[in-house]
């Protein structure tokens, strides 16, 4: 069974988002996603700084098996992202909702988050692909 | 694309053990199992792996005499199978008239027979190849009934001879018939991960209770093509279509050591193999390009079609294949360069994302084989 937090926001292209109620947001990939992915062994540093479209890819996620692209779920502009990765990629095999967040953003001014998927939403998007 | 695949007589334990099964040269194949590719690589080093590579063709050949079949293997093949001995096997690859490669492959002198086991991808072409050029009184049965089962590790050998006491007196690249659980097997002491282990021919109705019986010990878990591609990697070992095509030869593959001595220039049985003047020609002036290992010195995976290129942004070659090697503990590719690049500790970059990653040209295997030599 997919782990889904209720409390968290989602994508299509199965990143998480919690927001921090402070105008920034924490970001990371889903349970589901690095179950499909399998051991990551890479994640490529972003960029702080850089300011994001919604759906832009933002990194590069490296498993045992393939490079797969992460995108931010929402527009704003990059102001951390998780160097504990750097040493410790399977982090976010083992804990993809705490340790193994991978950046966070300040949202932009049109950002919106009213877009995203719910827990209940992105779990049934879970189920129709299994 | 609705062609069904073809599945293996271990399908159903390949579900039941968890598999995710992805279609692989036309079959059904399990990728990795619950464990997970990484898990998978470093248990069948630390223990024993059991992979299903019954996708493999099989196939027995025989003749008027032993010699007339190693003759006609050696017309399509350079190596020397006519001082093969009898309970022996020998790497070998198929050539073409551009000294490329067709197929690389394992050969075992069976005693009244040649056992022959080729890639899944090139097993029909193969086998066309060989009855289009061999003469009439060759016989080439393909042998569809037989499944193939490799047990690999350090475990291995303790392990199988639980089952037959007889296969520690095997020694690396050793073959012969052997009786598990009261069935004939024909074992080859060799396989593709660096590791010590063997390779068991096994009959189709018998090939589950085979398994069933490995999988019971303590030490034995199921290895999926994930880490089979992993470990062959750590191990220097190439992939055919990948490391190996009809555009790289036997010189550039880095693979002459598959030649022996007699078939190569001045040999007694010289030459007289598919390409042989391109490939005599490139063993004694060098070829253009040469495979080489390559250790990215960051953490960035460099993957199979990356380019090569100097700092100068000049491109020199391409990586064939290349991933994470979990035993390494770090990223590893191989390739090809100009020959000029290939010195080891040479500096290359791998164009990646539009970013150059410093590689290092460096020795092969990654991690030491263990056979048992």
């Amino acid at each position: 069974m997919s782990n889904i937090p209720a409390e968290l926001y989602y994508t299509e292209s199965h990143e998480w988002l919690a927001d921090n109620a402070d105008g920034t947001v924490t970001v990371g990939i889903t349970h589901h996603a690095q179950e499909l992915l399998g051991d990551v062994v890479f994640i490529e540093a972003a960029d702080l700084g850089r300011q994001l479209d919604a759906g832009e890819e933002y990194t590069v996620i490296e498993s045992v098996k393939a490079a797969s692209d992460s995108y931010a779920p929402v527009a704003g502009e990059i102001i951390a992202f998780n160097e504990a990765l750097e040493d410790a990629p399977e982090t976010v095999n083992e804990d993809p909702y705490v340790e193994g967040w991978v950046m966070k953003l300040k949202l932009a001014q049109n950002a919106d988050l009213s877009g995203l998927l719910d827990a209940q939403a992105y779990s049934d998007l879970v189920a129709s692909e299994d | 694309m609705s062609e069904t695949l073809l599945t293996t007589p271990f399908y159903s334990m390949h579900l039941e053990a968890g598999a995710k099964m992805v279609p692989f040269a036309g079959f059904d194949m399990p990728v990795q199992y619950a464990m997970g590719v990484k898990q998978e690589h470093l248990h069948c080093r630390a223990a024993a792996g059991l992979f299903d590579v019954s996708h493999m063709g099989q196939v027995r050949i025989t003749g008027p005499s032993m010699e007339a079949v190693a003759l006609a293997l050696e017309s399509l093949i350079p190596a020397d199978y006519f001082n093969l001995a009898a309970g022996r096997q020998r790497y070998g690859f198929f050539t073409n008239d551009n000294g490329g490669i067709l197929d690389d492959l394992m050969v075992t002198n069976a005693g009244d027979h040649f056992f022959v086991v080729v890639n899944a991808a090139c097993k029909a072409q193969d086998i066309s190849h060989m009855q289009s050029h061999f003469g009439d009184d060759i016989q080439l049965d393909v042998l569809d009934d037989r499944a193939l089962l490799a047990l690999q590790g350090p475990k291995a050998a303790e392990v199988l001879a639980r089952l037959a006491p007889e296969v520690m007196d095997m020694r690396f690249m050793d073959a012969r018939p052997v009786a598990i659980l009261g069935h004939p097997c024909f074992i080859g002491r060799a396989g593709y991960t660096g590791e010590d282990g063997f390779e068991i021919s096994v009959a189709n109705d018998r090939a589950e209770a085979l398994a069933a019986a490995l999988l019971a010990f303590d030490e034995v878990e199921w290895i999926g093509l994930g880490a089979r591609d992993s470990l062959r990697l750590e191990a220097g070992l190439c992939l055919y279509g990948h490391d190996l095509n009809t555009e790289t030869t036997p010189v550039s593959a880095n693979l002459v050591w598959g030649m022996q001595k007699s078939r190569r220039a001045g040999g007694q049985r010289a030459a007289g193999f598919p390409g042989a003047d391109i490939i005599l020609s490139e063993i004694a002036h060098g070829p253009a390009q040469r495979r080489v290992g390559l250790l990215p010195e960051g953490k960035a995976p460099v993957r199979e079609g990356v380019a090569l290129v100097l700092a100068d942004g000049s491109v020199i070659g391409t990586v064939t294949s290349g991933g994470f090697g979990p035993s390494l503990g770090a990223p590893l590719a191989m390739g090809y360069v100009d020959s000029v690049h290939a010195a080891v500790d040479t500096q290359v970059f791998a164009l990646v994302r539009g970013k150059q990653l410093p590689c290092r040209v460096c020795k092969m295997p990654f991690v030491e084989q263990t056979y048992h030599r």
